[in-house]
C-alpha cells in the first residue's frame, strides 16, 4: 500500500503536570523532528511557538497529558490533550491576561496569561474542549501562510 | 553585529555557547515572560531577562535565539548553565540592569 501523507509524520509526547524540570523538551523534540521535513519556515516557527505553549499549559495546570503531531498533506495538526482540573469558563480563559496559574509557576515566568492566545495566533484553525475536573484538549491546525517579510529579513537563516 | 561585538561592547561575560557567538544579532527582547518571549521574538534576536532557571534555554533554543543576556548581576541555576552548554546556547551576564542593557544596545544600533 502507498503511504498516506499522514504516514510521514505521526508522533505522540508525554507530558507531565509539574514537571518545570523537563518543560519544553516535547516541543524541543517536536522541533527537531518537524525540521526534517523541510517545512517553509514561518510554518514551522508558529507550529513550534504554539507547541511549546500547549505544552506549558500541561505542565503548569495537569496531572499529565500528551501533545500528538501529525503531518496532513502541506497541513500540521497539533492536539495536546490533558487529564486535569479543566477549564469552567472557557472564553475567561481565552482572554488575554487570564490565568489561574500558581505562585511557582508565575514566579518562573509563566501564567501570564497569553499562552491560549499565541496558539490561537499562531494556529489557522484552533479549537478548544474542556470538561472541568476531567481535562482539556485544544486542536491546532497549521497551513503555510504568505511570507511575512519582515520576519524574514530578520531571520538570518540560522 | 555579532553576539562577540554586543558583548566586547557591553561588557558582558560570557557563560556558555562560546562556540555560537558568531551570529549577527538581529534585535533584542526585553522580558521576564516566557509567553511574551515565545510571541514576541524574532529568530536571532538577543533576549535579556532576569530569569535564571532552565526554561529560559527551552525558549531560546526553539525560537533560534542568538543568546540570552541575564541581567542586573542574577546568579543562573546551575542547570541552566548545564543545559544552555549542552544545547550551545550563548548565556551571558551583566551586572547592569535591564533597562540599561536595553538602552546600551539599542545606541549600538541593534533596533
Amino acid at each position: 500500500m502507498e503511504p498516506t501523507p499522514t504516514d510521514r509524520f505521526a508522533n505522540r509526547y508525554p507530558i507531565l503536570g509539574g514537571g518545570f524540570f523537563l518543560a519544553g523538551r516535547a516541543s524541543g523534540e517536536v522541533k527537531r523532528r518537524l525540521s526534517e521535513l523541510s517545512l517553509p519556515k514561518e510554518l514551522l516557527r508558529r507550529v513550534v511557538i504554539a507547541t511549546y505553549e500547549a505544552e506549558m499549559n500541561i505542565v503548569i495546570h495537569a496531572v499529565s497529558g500528551e501533545v500528538a503531531i501529525s503531518v496532513e498533506g502541506d497541513a500540521i495538526r497539533v492536539v495536546a490533550k490533558d487529564r486535569g482540573p479543566g477549564i469552567a469558563d472557557v472564553q475567561e480563559a481565552m482572554k488575554l491576561g487570564f490565568s489561574t496559574a500558581s505562585e511557582k509557576a508565575r514566579s518562573l515566568g509563566f501564567g501570564a496569561g497569553m499562552g491560549l492566545t499565541n496558539m490561537q495566533r499562531c494556529a489557522d484553525e484552533f479549537r478548544i474542549a474542556s470538561e472541568v475536573d476531567r481535562g482539556t484538549c485544544v486542536e491546532m491546525t497549521f497551513r503555510p501562510r504568505p511570507v511575512d517579510s519582515k520576519e524574514e529579513q530578520q531571520d538570518d537563516g540560522n | 553585529m555579532t553576539v562577540t561585538e554586543v558583548a566586547e561592547a557591553l561588557g558582558l561575560e560570557i557563560v556558555t555557547g562560546q562556540e555560537n557567538l558568531d551570529r549577527s544579532v538581529t534585535g533584542g527582547c526585553v522580558s521576564d515572560l516566557l509567553s511574551y518571549v515565545m510571541g514576541n521574538a524574532a529568530a536571532g534576536n538577543l533576549w535579556i531577562t532576569i530569569q535564571v532557571h532552565p526554561n529560559i534555554v527551552g525558549v531560546a533554543e526553539l525560537l533560534d535565539l542568538a543568546g540570552i543576556v541575564v541581567a542586573h548581576g542574577q546568579d543562573l541555576e546551575t542547570p541552566t548553565v548545564e543545559k544552555a552548554r549542552e544545547h550551545g546556547i550563548p548565556v551571558l551576564t551583566s551586572q547592569e540592569t535591564a533597562f540599561t542593557l536595553a538602552g546600551r544596545l539599542y545606541a549600538l544600533g541593534v533596533t
